[in-house]
């Protein structure tokens, strides 16, 4: 069922304590900064967030982490020039991460949204990040069996939605979003602009609108970068 | 006579630009190309508009163009290194599984990764130190090393106390096994594989220069 809400605090308002949330976004870009701040002032905790990384600088997924309301990360690339809030959860034994490589990362949250139950990959073979795997000679080459990333719900940022949900992004901010909107079971989407439906070349949609069950238009400036290397996204 | 010819072909080490030009030229024209964080990045500015390289970038674009200034700069549209980049005509964007799947299936022709270290069969180390305190960060180390055709890693020979950062076996954590084909230095090209180390050619020293740094057998390109 796809709705279209008025404000991110309502569409972010049924994420329960204890949720696991894929959280859109590479860097600042496609970072659904608006929808995190909201989840954010919702109040929920014990939260495991799946992202490629932990947060940067003091915005977005950072502050998430420095408040407390995330038990454990899943991702790729914690550790930043500017990810100090993860950092000091880190070295003070106050946050979980399961370090996963970023293309394992993504592998396995498009496993989830596609009903596989698991795969075979040679990624990680023989290092320790695949210790305790399980791990069999495929095709010539050692390969790790690695599983499903599932989420209750996601987070993730377009650029535009129409009618029916269905989504185009903008350039390298799409990233991890049309995989996160098919692996939750509740997909929650920030866009710059909601149009007609119809208005959209069907064969340039990217995510389809079955995987959408919540827009919410943002006038969104764009993450400040910590390069302050970022121009306002229209 | 040709183990007396002299596989030296500068007089000097050469310089982070200087091997970054010998990679990019090494690159064959029309390739698929992946070039990581750090100096593999400097490979961009030595590759020609005649060798037509496709860069890839791991956050879901092929078609890269050089590191956007000014009012090309976007939010949107930044490399792994989240640097601002460019696009150039003929690019595409696609999602992250997407993207990695265009290294885990072979596609990709060769990737250009830093590294700690690297061993006698080409296994790779350059995504953690093992130090204690350490947050570990792989990205998509890890799945470059193993998904490229060809694997060239750009390292120093030496670590700053002296040690050779090709080895009979990795110490650090490794990030491949057997992933590596060919080791530029500052000192020497290695080409490694099945049968061994092979030394293509020196900088600033002999191949008897480089076999007394190295300890573990090295054989001389003929």
């Amino acid at each position: 069922m796809l709705n279209f809400i008025d404000t991110v605090g309502e569409a972010v308002a049924g994420i329960k304590d204890g949720s696991t949330v894929m959280i859109g976004g590479f860097g600042n870009a496609g970072q659904p900064f608006e929808l995190i701040d909201a989840l954010m002032d919702c109040g929920a905790k014990d939260l495991t967030v799946v992202n490629n990384n932990a947060g940067q600088g003091d915005q977005g997924l950072a502050l998430l982490i420095k408040e407390g309301r995330v038990r454990k990360m899943i991702c790729s690339f914690p550790r930043q020039s500017d990810s100090w809030h993860f950092d000091s959860k880190f070295h003070a034994g106050e946050i979980e991460l399961e370090l996963v490589p970023q293309g394992n990362l993504a592998e396995r949250i498009r496993a989830a949204g596609a009903g596989i139950g698991g795969f075979f990959t040679p990624t990680g073979y023989g290092t320790t990040l695949a210790e305790g795997k399980e791990t069999r000679l495929l095709d010539g080459k050692w390969q790790v069996f690695e599983t499903p990333i599932h989420a209750d719900v996601a987070l993730i940022k377009a650029l535009k939605a129409d009618g029916k949900g269905n989504l185009v992004y903008r350039k390298t901010a799409r990233n991890f979003g049309p995989i996160m909107a098919a692996a939750a079971k509740h997909t929650i989407v920030q866009v710059s602009e909601i149009v007609p439906t119809g208005s959209l070349d069907p064969e340039n949609v990217v995510t389809p609108g079955i995987y959408v069950n919540s827009v919410v238009r943002v006038d969104s400036a764009g993450p400040v970068d910590s390069a302050d290397s970022n121009k306002k996204v229209a | 006579m040709s183990t007396q010819t002299s596989i030296q072909t500068s007089e000097k080490p050469l310089g982070r630009d200087e091997l970054a030009q010998l990679v990019a030229r090494d690159i064959v024209p029309g390739s698929f190309v992946n070039l990581g964080i750090g100096q593999p990045t400097l490979v961009s500015d030595y590759l020609t508009e005649e060798q037509n390289i496709t860069l890839h970038t791991e956050n879901g674009m092929l078609g890269m163009g050089p590191a956007a200034l000014g009012d090309d700069v976007d939010g949107d549209l930044i490399n792994a290194g989240k640097i601002p980049v460019t696009e150039l005509p003929g690019a595409s964007y696609f999602h992250h599984a997407d993207s990695f799947a265009i290294m885990r299936g072979g596609h990709l022709d060769i990737c250009v990764l830093g590294a700690f270290q690297v061993s006698a069969t080409g296994d790779l180390a350059n995504w953690h130190t093992g130090a204690p305190d350490a947050i570990p960060a792989v990205g998509g180390a890890m799945d470059l090393a193993t998904g490229a055709k060809d694997v060239f890693v750009m390292m120093t020979l030496l670590t700053r106390e002296g040690a050779s950062k090709l080895v009979e076996q990795c110490t650090y954590p490794l990030t491949g096994v057997g992933c590596v084909t060919r080791v530029y230095t500052d000192k020497a090209v290695f080409l490694t594989g099945p049968d061994g180390v092979t030394v293509r050619e020196t900088f600033g020293c002999t191949f008897e220069e480089i076999q007394e740094l190295v300890p573990l057998p090295l054989k001389k390109a003929e």
